[in-house]
């Protein structure tokens, strides 16, 4: 620590801060998969297949998403179709 | 009943053997009962710690394969009486750790001992699910580093999921955060993570810190849990751990720079 930082309080922009900040948003990330049944993938992996026999769409164009709350789960699809 | 604990991490390295064996010693000595089980086939390095590698006849896989009994196998501590090691095998395949041979096992143990510290190998396969599977409780060992972060977290959604206790339904594993190798030099100049800052990313209870010293290198070097260092921070801080595990209120220690004067801070540069 140099001369001024002491008085000016060293934190936000260190490099802990970084790698407290990177870690904060991998770990949300990869919480969120994990509370996902294991068959998400896969159904993700058909429903590409089915909606490209209609349509061309890249891989990132259909999200899944399971979403539990107490009494109800919802399945979420949301398929961006590409503008003609 | 015994109170059965897995150290876990993840990530190698961070200090999982170091911690089992100051752990177990720690709760040895105060009286209770315990054996600490090397659950790494193929690598054990617990025995070299316990510093009694030359006296390893029969080990785990033996125990589970009926090549040997568990008293052949359990390895009699020299300096705590009440401490017991049962090693791992060196030669055999890790799948040699079955579900079943495991559990047998354990309830072998469960009859006679207090507490039960499982040594888990790194990573997340069959040695690490087979270590943390009928655990009652779990010390992750942390240091305050991305990837040992990162690691340690994903082993806890493991034990959430994979766990005896969650296949069963029954209440969760209670989780204990330990972060070790910390360095609060270099925490104050904003190089490494906070306590804090673990803490809040893992969201999990803190049962002690263990500051980077030489004296573990050395400890290890002798064979010796360094818990028995008893003049060192490191080993003062696991005695603490240990302590707080068996419900003991400590406060926390070894987590700030021993203060120096006012002016060494301002010319000295840190």
């Amino acid at each position: 620590m140099s001369f001024l930082d002491y008085f000016r309080g060293k934190k936000s922009g260190s490099s802990a801060s970084v790698a407290k900040e990177r870690l904060q948003i991998i770990v949300a990330h990869e919480r969120g998969q994990r509370e996902q049944p294991d068959y998400l993938p896969q159904l993700q992996q058909e429903l590409l297949a089915v909606i490209r026999k209609y349509v061309q769409i890249s891989d990132d164009m259909v999200q899944v998403e399971v979403d539990r709350n107490e009494s109800c789960s919802v399945l979420e699809l949301n398929v961006t179709l590409p503008e003609r | 009943m015994a109170r059965i604990i897995v150290v876990t991490s993840g990530k190698g390295g961070v200090g999982k053997t170091t911690t089992s064996a100051s752990i177990s010693t720690g709760l040895a000595k105060r009286g209770h009962k315990t054996v600490v089980v090397d659950f790494d086939v193929g690598l054990r390095n617990l025995d070299l710690i316990m510093n009694c590698e030359r006296r390893v006849v029969y080990d785990f896989v033996n125990v589970i394969q009926g090549e040997a009994s568990l008293t052949q196998a359990l390895i009699r501590d020299k300096r705590v009486d009440t401490l017991y090691i049962l090693p791992a095998s060196q030669t055999r395949e890790k799948e040699a750790l079955t579900k079943e041979g495991v559990e047998r096992v354990i309830n072998e143990l469960s009859e006679t001992f207090d507490y039960i510290i499982c040594d888990s190998p790194a990573g997340i396969e069959h040695g690490a699910l087979m270590a943390l599977y009928y655990a009652d409780e779990a010390i992750v060992v942390t240091n305050p580093e991305v990837s040992s972060v990162r690691d340690s977290d994903r082993i806890l959604g493991i034990l959430q999921s994979k766990s005896r206790r969650a296949e069963m339904g029954q209440d969760p594993a209670r989780e204990h955060l330990l972060v070790t190798r910390y360095n609060p030099e270099r925490v104050e100049r904003g190089e490494m993570l906070s306590v804090a800052d673990v803490e809040e990313i893992l969201a999990v209870p803190l049962l002690g810190v263990i500051p980077e010293s030489q004296v573990v290198l050395n400890a290890s070097n002798q064979g010796l849990p360094v818990i028995l260092e008893e003049n060192s921070d490191a080993g003062q801080a696991y005695d603490d751990a240990v302590a707080r595990l068996l419900g003991e209120e400590r406060e926390q220690r070894f987590m700030t720079v021993q203060k120096k004067g006012f002016f060494s801070r301002m010319f000295k540069g840190g």
